[in-house]
């Protein structure tokens, strides 16, 4: 019943095909919102937070959640929730910072072995499946503990190992797109390899670039709070989600359960909904992936 | 099949031996000499017992050589001694790759023994309400942090039983080694199971659209039978290879699963390693989870070979 | 005779975003024990649909049959309930396949596949299951059928692999075969060969074959009935002599100069001014068929009265049917 199949939205410009696609995926629709308000709450976050997360309180110290402390207070009588959003940002630099270099590199570096090949090619490969004999979290660990915890080190450290889970997408999206038709018709017109790249390639690896990064979005974010997690992450007075929740809140467990639910609450959420737009974005842009 | 065997052999030998030098130049460029830190903690002041240090650990040698005399041991089974225990790090190691490795088998059945069932249920039921809690599960599965869910654990036993389940090294019987066993595996495989389920899930749903599908329908078989004799074989071929890559991330679940737990493990041997800058234990142990991944993923795909048999007879 | 195979009235929607689209309207036709009856019509034009809703595979949802009888021996399958339609499935009426090459399981043995359904329909021990799975591949001329009985599909070339998914439909003696263009993915010289093999099997065990096809030369060599369809109508229906010496509707009429030499093989004549033409214009999308006949925009005799109402479809000739306000 070929006739009947969906042949995808009739394009009348960008609002309307958001819109579309806003009313068949409403759960990416979900993702979407809770990213926004991630992403603005780490912009804004000055603004947003009642209290200064840094000042301390000797006096304040484990409150419980209620009246001036909304979510509690931790240890030192900081406020949990204005930590929790400023610790959004946090996480947005890592998540961003992170998968654009990792994307980006990756996509030049699949870009590059699709179109050189050869030794070039088979060099990446090999370096390649040397990333892949290490876990994402073992890479990160090992990368931060040589090149020492701060921010900027943390989103280094997980970059590196996106890289090339992105170049092996992109190479072979590069590869099966130089075998297209209209890809060899532009070549036998006379255009330069080059501008074929340009012009038909790499426009077409951009969906498939898109999806990817977003599904790493979440993963980055996750890695980023292991590593706070264990102490090797984001340095103090930086407030990092993962920190929030490290090894102490195994005793606080006990004693503060606001200190242990809150920071993990919004790590899963802003993964949760990073995940959705993920999938959303996915089914959209790239059927050839769809479940 | 044999020569295929012997390319993939030689292959893991060139990953792990680029997986060594990385992991070797990697802690090389670290900032501070080693001797510089060992030296401080220790308070020593005297030049001359830094000059012994570096020394001792044969920091003065070039860098080909101080790699050489790392891969030369590491082939004879001498990884060398702990910086901070000087201890042999065979003897560190080997105690707690079984903690680990039961760890992670049982998170492993786990994850295997809920995602794909969870999988089938979900695809046969496609757009059900069933489906969608499924789903809705088996992503926050993908979002919660390992640790988070190991700490929410911990605070319902708190909440229950009023106690938190401690590690023993040498529970009495097998149930208590399992019941102490289980919340961490359970809490560190939900993460696999989420991603299991989620591929079988959509093996499945491509699996039922195929034309022998339908075959199988017009022969008459039941639903049931169609379901599970003809699609679900089909439809947890490419499972089997996520289940490889998946070991590996599991390790990563594992690093911050035994930190929660407190269990002595080798993944959390590491992080402790990379703390106290032990360098001679992070290498090697880099080393063995290398090792351990790269096996996993062959005994994997002999595993795929064995069930398809397009792979098994294609020479 | 009485026939086998009769089916009245059949409707089959498909309930889709775009809205309904009707596969199938008001098909009907008989089919005697012995008999080919070919089903011939464009891509699209509903034929598949019509085989699948005889077995009652219609993916439910979208797909409905909403109304109509499929009388095989006097029962109507379409008031079965699931379980006895599975009884009927493969036992009474079995169906083949066009992609030999997807339409058997890749992870099971030919020999498995057949046995599964002899134990499931004929209530035979597992043995004896095989012992008929190897005959049957016997039956169907594959050479050393019991090695083969062990092999893979992907073992198999494309014809070895239509025998065995013959070899399976036949197994349990059915009345009824349904073949949907069993020979279109294969080569023309593997065509010619399981054609034959289908006359053969269907005189020894007096089987009733439906048989869906795009391509008249099929036709021509195998059927001795013919329904026309297009749009999901019935158009016309004849002998195949009466229809490739007559056709009424214009649309097998253009059918049959679209393509060379018909029915050389059975001596039909064709006339010497049927040259090769093709007809211009596109199938109409099932939801958004004309008022009038779904033919009627791409006919070159249409008139007003074709662009306005539905022809009937009704006696012309003897024995010989068609939907056409012209004829």
């Amino acid at each position: 019943m070929s006739t009947t199949t969906a042949t995808g939205p009739v394009t009348h410009g960008l609002m309307s095909t958001v819109w579309y696609n806003a009313r068949r995926y409403p759960l990416g629709v979900a993702g979407a919102i809770i990213m926004i308000v991630f992403v603005l709450s780490a912009i804004f976050a000055t603004w947003v937070a009642p209290l200064d997360p840094f000042s301390t309180n000797a006096k304040a110290s484990l409150a419980a959640p209620g009246g001036t402390y909304l979510m509690g207070a931790d240890m030192m009588g900081r406020d949990v929730f204005s930590r929790l959003i400023h610790g959004a940002r946090v996480s947005l630099a890592v998540a961003i910072g992170a998968t654009m270099i990792g994307s980006g590199v990756g996509a030049a570096v699949g870009l590059a072995c699709g179109y050189i090949g050869g030794w070039f090619d088979l060099l990446v490969q090999r370096v390649t499946e040397v990333f892949q004999a290490l876990p994402l979290l073992v890479m990160a660990l090992v990368i931060t503990a040589s090149l020492g915890p701060s921010l900027r080190n943390t989103i280094i450290a997980i970059a590196i190992p996106l890289i090339p889970i992105v170049s092996r997408v992109i190479r072979s999206n590069v590869l099966s797109l130089r075998e297209m038709p209209y890809v060899e018709a532009a070549k036998a017109t006379g255009m330069s390899e080059w501008r074929v790249a340009i012009i038909h390639v790499l426009p077409n690896t951009l969906a498939p670039l898109i999806v990817l990064a977003t599904a790493q979005l979440g993963s980055t974010i996750l890695t980023e709070a292991s590593l706070s997690f264990l102490g090797l992450g984001v340095p103090e007075p930086y407030p990092s989600w993962g920190r929030m929740l490290s090894e102490s809140a195994a005793e606080y467990v006990r004693t503060a359960p606001w200190l242990v639910i809150y920071p993990g609450l919004a790590i899963s959420l802003v993964v949760f909904g990073s995940n959705l737009l993920g999938d959303a974005l996915r089914d959209a842009l790239d059927p050839r992936q769809r479940d | 099949m044999l020569s295929y065997l012997i390319r993939r052999l030689l292959l893991m030998v060139v990953t792990l031996f680029g997986v060594s030098v990385a992991i070797f130049l990697l802690l090389r460029i670290v900032p501070g000499n080693i001797a510089d830190i060992l030296f401080d903690s220790a308070g020593l002041i005297d030049p001359a017992e830094k000059q012994k240090i570096v020394a001792d650990l044969g920091l003065d040698l070039p860098l080909p050589l101080q790699y050489w005399q790392w891969l030369n041991g590491l082939l004879h089974g001498d990884l060398g001694f702990s910086y901070v225990s000087e201890k042999p790090v065979i003897d560190e190691i080997l105690p707690r790759i079984p903690i680990t490795a039961r760890l992670a088998a049982l998170a492993m059945i786990f994850a295997v023994c809920a995602g794909v069932p969870l999988g089938v249920i979900s695809a046969v039921r496609q757009n059900t309400k069933l489906d969608y809690a499924l789903r809705v599960l088996s992503l926050s599965g993908l979002s919660m942090p390992s640790f988070w869910l190991g700490l929410l654990i911990l605070m319902a036993c708190v909440r229950w039983f009023g106690t938190i389940p401690i590690y023993d090294r040498a529970p009495e019987t097998f149930w208590a080694w399992l019941a102490m066993l289980a919340i961490p595996a359970a809490s560190v495989g939900f993460r696999s199971s989420a991603l299991i389920m989620r591929l079988t899930r959509s093996s499945m749903l491509e699996v039922l659209r195929q034309d022998f599908v339908r075959t199988a329908k017009s022969k008459g078989l039941s639903d049931t039978a169609v379901t599970y004799d003809h699609a679900l074989r089909n439809a947890v071929l490419p499972v089997i290879t996520t289940i490889g890559v998946e070991t590996a991330f599991l390790f990563g679940g594992l690093i911050v699963t035994e930190t929660v737990f407190n269990i002595p493990g080798v993944a959390r041997f590491l992080v402790e390693a990379i703390r106290w800058r032990d360098y001679p234990m992070v290498q090697n142990l880099v080393m063995f989870i290398a090792v351990v991944v790269v096996s996993v993923n062959l005994i994997v795909d002999l595993l795929y070979m064995l069930v398809d048999p397009r792979i098994r007879y294609s020479e | 005779m009485a026939p086998v195979l009769e089916v009245s009235g059949l409707t089959t929607v498909f309930h889709t975003r775009r809205g309904l689209v009707q596969a199938v309207q008001d098909v009907s036709f008989s089919v005697e024990a012995g008999e080919t009856l070919a089903i011939v019509g464009e891509s699209g034009c509903g034929k598949t649909i019509t085989a699948l809703s005889l077995m009652r595979l219609i993916p439910q949802p979208p797909g409905e049959i909403v109304s109509g009888s499929v009388k095989l021996d006097g029962t109507d399958l379409l008031r079965l309930s699931e379980p006895e339609m599975r009884k009927m499935r493969g036992g009474k009426i079995a169906m083949i396949f066009q992609e030999p090459m997807t339409a058997l399981n890749p992870l099971m043995t030919i020999g498995k596949q057949i046995t599964e359904m002899v134990m499931l329909h004929d209530g035979l021990p597992k043995a004896a299951a095989r012992t008929r799975a190897v005959e049957m591949l016997y039956h169907v001329r594959i050479p050393e059928p019991e090695r083969r009985a062990k092999e893979y599909p992907h073992q198999m070339s494309g014809g070895m692999r239509q025998r065995a998914m013959i070899a399976m439909a036949l197994a349990c003696k059915p009345k009824v075969l349904v073949a949907d263009e069993p020979t279109t993915a294969l080569d023309v010289t593997i065509q010619a060969q399981i054609l034959d093999l289908i006359g053969d099997l269907q005189r020894e065990f007096g089987t009733a074959v439906v048989l869906i096809t795009h391509d008249l030369g099929v036709v021509a060599e195998t059927a001795q009935r013919v329904v026309v369809m297009y749009a999901g109508r019935k158009v016309e229906e004849a002998s195949v002599e009466d229809l490739f010496a007559n056709p009424l509707h214009p649309y097998p009429r253009g059918l049959l100069g679209s393509i060379p030499r018909v029915g050389s093989a059975r001596g039909l004549d064709v006339s010497p001014d049927e040259r090769l033409r093709e007809i211009s214009g596109m199938v109409p999308a099932l939801n958004d068929l004309p008022p009038g006949c779904a033919f009627a925009p791409r006919c070159t005799q249409a008139d007003d009265k074709c662009r306005s109402q539905i022809p009937p479809f009704e006696l012309k000739q003897p024995n010989h049917f068609a939907a056409c306000w012209q004829a």
